[in-house]
């Protein structure tokens, strides 16, 4: 299996063969960081895009089929139209916090972004907290739409953020404890060393009965910290408007819009990580033969085609379960999965003790 | 007739009587209140139905005209109410009797400038507070400088009148505060998502939690009633399909029925059976449009698309053979205006066979869901005197178990030959009047399956004379359409336009009920709730 890890190292020997550790050190940190804007942004792009054509075929639509061939480019004009519109000042809003509240949310989908593995040795920063650090930096977000919600002065979005602040934080904690049952399987906290623990096979496989429960709990938990449907309250079209974007526009606008479909992606590449082996292709112990043959596909493809399955899953359930109104929300969250979860962490414990996985 | 005549005239011997279609009874205003009690309350009359009040200048006069209706007899009356006195009319309000006449006597202040004595909120209902005149009145003056284009806000007034009667007999006004300074007033439209139209709540919430609802309405008025007095009849009619435009053929019907009540007109069996199939093509297709309306409202959208998907068929019926898809002009005074399209009975009978699997469908991705079902049971509960109370007709008040089908209650058209069940259910929340909605689409399709292969062969209207007058008196009709008890009044002299022509629709009484049923519930609550009710703004709005 081709490893990513050849050409970063080629290009960091080039660099300081021609200029000092210091220098080459920053340059690299600007390429990396442009890379994964450039790829951010792509991804987001092609989000967009799968996702209306997704929802079209649920719908019995066709979805964009204008712009450019099937409509590919349909995306791309939106970005354009973004990009060039109108700032548009709001009266009475305070407009530090205003204009501060889209960079928060950005950046924290950003940073979280930034540390998935995409493929072997394909990964900018992995250090030996990286999961716990993914979780950390993707909580700020709910700052920023909080301060959307505030600062927009408008009683709509005041509600919308209420919504968001309530939500996110309750579900923070399923998963928390999804992730610490895995961690707990794993038994580290390094994004690289989680998907080498599963070159033998997935963990949701693995570890059966609670790495089931686990990715079930996170599946749900984590299309609510995305703000999608069934969990799209603080948004919530019918009820808000737009809840807490609504007095948004322009590139700000498409700020939130960007990280929301960025973490869809970011919620779908975590549980490939933690549950279906991350960019590990398909292995069975024993069966070398069928094992080779899997590793012939490039880490990359596995990754990404994992995410896309998982992110599939998620948008079916968005186009097709009603919204769930918020005392159920808090509901399903505190009398159910934080309950389930926990007992679920013990059930994760007992098993790693006694060796009951494979 | 004789038993109610008795009763009234033993409580009050100063009363009036007329006969005509109805019993007719004219009392004085400061008698009225009493009257009103005593018909309501007594055990042999039960006047609980409020069916339709209505404003009307009669030139020296202005006064009221209510029908009344019980729901145990089914038998009716009108009152008639009036007062001389011009400059400041006073009526007794009724709004403690019967819910309903809440807004109606509000939208009466509105146009005719009768304040009535007790009234809760004696706000103007559909115009701006600053409007100068009243004017439904037959001397109101139209010049556009009285009441220029207005280039300001209309001030936001969170305060209303209330007037009441001091022991010695005179009228005091008195302010009543509706939002207090410190509360925390959203305004819910006029343009919102959930609203269905340009209709406004203003909101009073408590966290998620409402505490108050005060409706406004009057964003797409168009004064339609008014317009109607200086139309022949045949114009009239065209009005209607911009009403609910989602039960167009409904309303058109009744208008005709009405008007031909008055000419004594037949109308010919194959008019009567087509009119009688587009109305029930009219009901599945509004209440497809519910059902997608309400899954979007509650979040799932591709259900949505499904109902409009299949309304589609529908829309196409109704292109071929009327040649539109919406205010489809269709009823004439006399029967029909074109005979139906070769390829009718043929694609009905293909919608017949492909609606029900359609409708198992629907229950599978949206009735089902656990979700769905926690969104709407328990929900937004009214019972079933707060159904009559409030005249909540239709399918909305059959979901509360009031069988207020008109179809059933008082047949017209061809509903006396067909078989059809009065889908009822008890439980009055939101729930109920969803599935009210989804098994009358069944019944309806049953009612089109025993008509499609017997429409008599005939004329398809009669030939009316080129200018129709209508001969002097008072008209009542009532019809079911989509959302309810659709009621047209007509009031002729004899002339080739209606005096005064007035529809009593099922959307406003509706939407009255809606402050009582979101009481203490969520702002999601108010989403499924209103879904629920299904009111059509042009509807409230005429």
């Amino acid at each position: 299996m081709f490893d990513f890890s050849i050409i970063t190292h080629w290009i960091d020997n080039l660099l300081r063969s021609w200029m000092p550790e210091n220098a080459a050190l920053f340059v690299e940190f600007v390429l990396v960081g442009v890379v994964l804007l450039l790829t951010y942004a792509v991804i987001a792009l092609a989000l967009i895009y799968i996702e209306r054509k997704v929802c079209a075929f649920f719908q019995c639509r066709l979805g964009p089929n204008r712009v450019g061939p099937y409509g590919l480019l349909q995306s791309v004009a939106d970005m354009f139209k973004m990009l060039i519109k109108e700032l548009i000042e709001i009266k009475h809003t305070d407009k530090f916090l205003f204009n501060l509240a889209p960079y928060i949310v950005i950046v924290s989908s950003m940073l979280a972004f930034g540390c998935l593995p995409f493929g072997r040795g394909l990964i900018a920063i992995d250090f030996n907290i990286g999961i716990f650090f993914i979780m950390a930096v993707s909580s700020i977000g709910v700052l920023g739409i909080l301060l959307a919600g505030w600062a927009s002065n408008n009683k709509f979005t005041l509600i919308g953020a209420m919504r968001s602040g309530s939500q996110m934080i309750s579900y923070e904690l399923s998963i928390g404890l999804s992730f610490l049952t895995m961690v707990v399987f794993a038994g580290t906290m390094q994004t690289s060393g989680i998907v080498e623990a599963q070159s033998s096979g997935w963990f949701i496989f693995r570890g059966h009965i609670p790495a089931i429960i686990a990715f079930l709990i996170y599946l749900v938990a984590g299309t609510a910290e995305t703000n999608r449907g069934p969990f799209d309250l603080p948004e919530a079209e019918s009820e808000l408007t737009a809840g807490y974007h609504t007095e948004y526009s322009g590139i700000h606008f498409g700020f939130f819009y960007l990280a929301e479909y960025l973490n869809l992606f970011i919620v779908s590449g975590i549980a490939t990580l933690l549950f279906l082996g991350g960019w590990m292709p398909f292995h069975i112990g024993g069966w070398e033969g069928f094992n080779q043959i899997m590793d012939y596909i490039p880490s990359v493809i596995w990754f990404f085609g994992k995410v896309f399955v998982v992110m599939f899953i998620i948008m079916w359930f968005k186009w097709t379960f009603p919204r769930l109104r918020i005392d159920q929300l808090l509901r399903l969250e505190w009398k159910y999965l934080v309950p389930i979860s926990l007992v679920n962490l013990l059930l994760m414990v007992l098993v790693v003790i006694f060796k009951l996985h494979f | 007739m004789g038993k109610i005549q008795e009763k009234i005239a033993s409580f009050l011997p100063e009363a009036v009587f007329e006969e005509g279609q109805y019993l007719t009874v004219t009392v004085a205003p400061r008698k009225w209140h009493g009257l009103a009690r005593f018909l309501h309350d007594d055990p042999e009359l039960q006047f609980d139905y409020l069916a339709s009040l209505i404003g009307v200048d009669w030139g020296e006069t202005l006064g009221v005209v209510y029908y009344l209706n019980s729901t145990k007899y089914n038998h009716w009356v009108i009152i008639k109410t009036e007062t001389s006195d011009r400059e400041n009319p006073l009526l007794y309000s009724v709004s403690d009797v019967w819910e309903s006449a809440n807004l109606n006597e509000r939208e009466v202040y509105d146009f005719y400038g009768i304040r009535f004595i007790n009234h809760p909120d004696m706000r103007r209902l559909f115009l701006r507070e600053d409007w100068v005149g009243y004017p439904f009145r037959k001397d109101y003056d139209a010049n556009p400088d009285i009441n220029p284009i207005p280039v300001s806000n209309e001030e936001a007034n969170d305060k209303t009148v209330v007037l009441e009667e001091t022991e010695e007999g005179t009228i005091v006004e008195k302010e009543k505060i509706l939002f207090e300074k410190d509360e925390y007033v959203v305004n819910i439209g006029p343009q919102h998502p959930a609203t269905h139209g340009v209709l406004r709540f203003k909101t009073s919430l408590n966290g998620e939690n409402i505490k108050k609802i005060d409706v406004h309405c009057g964003y797409v008025h168009r004064g339609i009633e008014k317009l109607w007095e200086s139309m022949t009849y045949p114009q009239t009619l065209h009005m209607t399909d911009r009403l609910d435009y989602l039960s167009a053929h409904n309303n058109r019907h009744a208008l005709c029925l009405c008007i031909e009540k008055g000419l004594q007109l037949e109308v010919p069996e194959r008019a009567v059976y087509i009119r009688t199939m587009m109305d029930e093509l009219m009901r599945i297709s509004s209440h497809l449009l519910f059902f997608a309306t309400m899954c979007m409202d509650l979040g799932g959208l591709t259900a949505f698309f499904y109902g409009f998907r299949d309304r589609e068929k529908i829309l196409d019926i109704f292109e071929e053979t009327c040649g539109a898809r919406m205010t489809m002009n269709y009823n004439v005074i006399g029967g029909v205006m074109a005979d139906i399209h070769p390829d009718f009975q043929r694609k009905v009978k293909e919608f017949i066979a492909y609606m029900p699997d359609k409708l198992k469908e629907y229950h599978q991705i949206f009735t089902g869901n656990v979700i769905a079902q926690q969104r709407m049971k328990g929900v937004g509960i009214l019972s079933y005197e707060d159904a009559i109370n409030f005249d909540v007709t239709g399918p909305s008040g059959r979901g509360s178990g009031w069988a207020c089908d008109v179809r059933k209650r008082t047949p017209y058209a061809a509903y006396d030959k067909v078989q059809f069940k009065e889908v009822l259910r008890t439980e009055g929340d939101t729930f109920a009047r969803y599935m009210v909605r989804m098994d009358e689409i069944k019944e309806s399709l049953y009612i089109l399956e025993q008509l499609v292969d017997n429409i008599p062969a005939g004329d398809y209207a009669v030939k009316t004379k080129p200018v129709i007058k209508v001969p002097e008196g008072r008209y009542f009709q009532q019809v079911e359409a989509a959302r309810g008890a659709f009621g047209v009044y007509l009031e002729s002299r004899g002339d080739k336009f209606p005096y005064r022509l007035k529809v009593t629709s099922p959307g406003l009484t509706l939407v009255g009920a809606v402050d009582h049923l979101t009481r203490g519930a969520k702002i999601a609550d108010l989403i499924a709730i209103g879904a629920s009710l299904d009111y059509v703004v042009p509807d409230i709005d005429r």
